[in-house]
């Protein structure tokens, strides 16, 4: 099911390239920023009883979710759960499937974005994704990134440079790759991709970055790094990551949903929900006593 | 499936913390057995046994630090090895305490007996029951039998004043008892400490089955 969805995206990738990439935002760069983890966290992305039909089959079951804002959020599970599902709803991916159709709500900052109003490009530059397989262009890493801030009609050279350092800094990358950014982005190692699509998804500037399963192609190194990357992303971003690594959602999440056959079965603060969960199935899942 | 083996790496530990209290435990009998019938040979017996005491606390350490870097556990798992760390520090510290109280006899029994030992013993035995029973709530999982634990630490510190006013009032009457109403109050002291430890490991058998963390609080937010 979810292999039938990738190839439908990639196939239909121009229609994409607006949640991959899209206009220049405001100032904000992704550098400092300091932010108070103490602050009580606002909320980003509302899911309220939601559920996703592919035709006839109902993939999830009124899911109610609140996404909080400059944290991470990971979604765990077994396949099939729903996670990725989930996950592609939130910048309406999905509605490039036919037959699929949803009930309830997921609400941006307090906007549905299932609302007529919403310009849908305009939602997928707010909100970004990076998927499991790195799929940079086969153009240089400078065009890469630079992709996007030229479709919103960037033209300026020197403010495109100063878009391109940025995001590559931002995705930790740019000390790799700046005496090469010429150079074709398919001659970077597994990571060194991975981390180029992080920084294409930000040169739009995005308020929510959305990871499905990021890190399952990449070697311990390449996986650390980009688990570094995301302590110092959140400052300036939510985020939301579907992961199949357990460990890897205790290390870097600040909370935990865990889904179990379209339904949310916990959600908790990551902590919490590591060492005292309180649903017998989410014990099973993160012990690996599962079925 | 490699999880079964894990599953049995985590009875194994559990089978070694048992077997390390129930030698804490021993050393607690030996040691009230000695005092109370001034029986030297078996204080020293005490003394000596304490290191294999010591060897399984680090054999437990040991294991534990070796499940939490292979198996990286979680949930009730992850509760149950630290909780297993955590508990045999506490067993090695009873078992120090019980060699205490042999120390302290072997010094007493240099000397006449200064009085019938009644709420000595009395003290002594409620905190090895209390040993007993938080082990005996570790391997059951039972958290009520924990908290039930928990309340007689109370009863042990009522004993343990009443000890030290009366062997003050020795001290008092004559001064020449001093050395060894002193070594008596000690000893109440030890047992005191047992029971707190025995306490702790109450404690923590509630955090191991409910995940929640009662040490530190008073005792009405604690039961």
């Amino acid at each position: 099911m979810l292999d039938r969805q990738f190839r439908t995206m990639t196939g239909s990738l121009p229609l994409i390239m607006p949640s991959l990439m899209t206009m220049q935002g405001d100032e904000k760069g992704y550098s400092a920023a300091p932010h108070h983890d103490s602050a009580p966290a606002k909320s980003k992305l509302l899911v309220q009883s939601f559920s996703f039909f592919y035709g006839p089959t109902q993939a999830l079951f009124k899911i109610d979710v609140d996404i909080p804002e400059h944290q991470v959020t990971a979604f765990i599970g077994p396949s099939g759960c729903g996670k990725s599902t989930l996950l592609r709803c939130m910048n309406r991916l999905n509605d490039l499937i036919e037959g699929a159709r949803h009930e309830g709500d997921i609400l941006l900052d307090n906007q549905d974005i299932f609302s007529p109003a919403i310009d849908i490009t305009h939602l997928r530059k707010r909100v970004g994704m990076v998927f499991q397989k790195s799929n940079p262009f086969p153009k240089s890493i400078y065009e890469n990134v630079a992709y996007g801030p030229r479709l919103q009609g960037i033209k300026q050279r020197t403010v495109l440079d100063g878009i391109v350092e940025h995001s590559l800094q931002g995705a930790g990358l740019w000390e790799e790759v700046k005496d090469r950014l010429h150079k074709s982005a398919l001659g970077l190692s597994g990571g060194q991709q991975q981390r180029l699509c992080i920084a294409r998804a930000l040169a739009v500037k995005p308020d929510v970055l959305l990871m499905d399963e990021p890190c399952s192609a990449l070697d311990p190194i390449a996986t650390g790094r980009i688990e570094e990357l995301l302590f110092t992303l959140k400052k300036e971003l939510t985020i939301v990551i579907v992961t199949h690594n357990m460990q890897q959602a205790a290390r870097v999440s600040d909370w935990t949903a865990f889904m179990y056959m379209g339904q949310l079965v916990e959600f908790g603060l990551t902590k919490q929900l590591f060492t005292a969960p309180t649903q017998k199935q989410t014990e099973d899942y993160i012990t690996g006593r599962f079925g | 499936m490699s999880l079964r083996h894990f599953d049995e790496e985590l009875a194994e530990l559990k089978a070694t913390l048992v077997r390390m209290a129930s030698l804490a435990e021993d050393q607690i009998d030996q040691a009230l057995s000695a005092l109370t019938n001034r029986n030297s040979d078996q204080a020293r017996q005490v003394i000596e046994r304490d290191h294999k005491v010591n060897a399984l606390d680090v054999e437990i350490d040991e294991e534990c630090l070796r499940l939490l870097a292979l198996h990286q556990p979680a949930a009730r798992d992850l509760r149950l090895v630290t909780t297993a760390m955590k508990i045999s520090t506490e067993l090695e510290r009873i078992s120090d305490l019980a060699e205490n109280v042999c120390e302290r006899t072997l010094e007493l029994n240099e000397e006449p007996q200064l009085k019938p030992y009644i709420d000595i013993p009395r003290m002594g035995s409620i905190a090895r029951t209390m040993v007993k029973e938080s082990i005996d709530a570790f391997v059951k999982d039972d958290s009520t039998l924990a908290r039930k634990v928990l309340a007689n630490d109370d009863l042990v510190d009522d004993l343990m004043e009443q000890i030290f006013r009366e062997l003050l009032s020795y001290m008092i009457e004559d001064p020449h008892t001093t050395t060894r109403a002193i070594r008596l109050s000690f000893i109440a002291k030890y047992l005191e400490r047992i029971a707190d430890h025995a306490t702790n490991i109450a404690e923590l058998v509630v955090y191991l089955v409910e995940g929640k963390i009662i040490r530190h609080t008073t005792p009405t937010q604690s039961v």
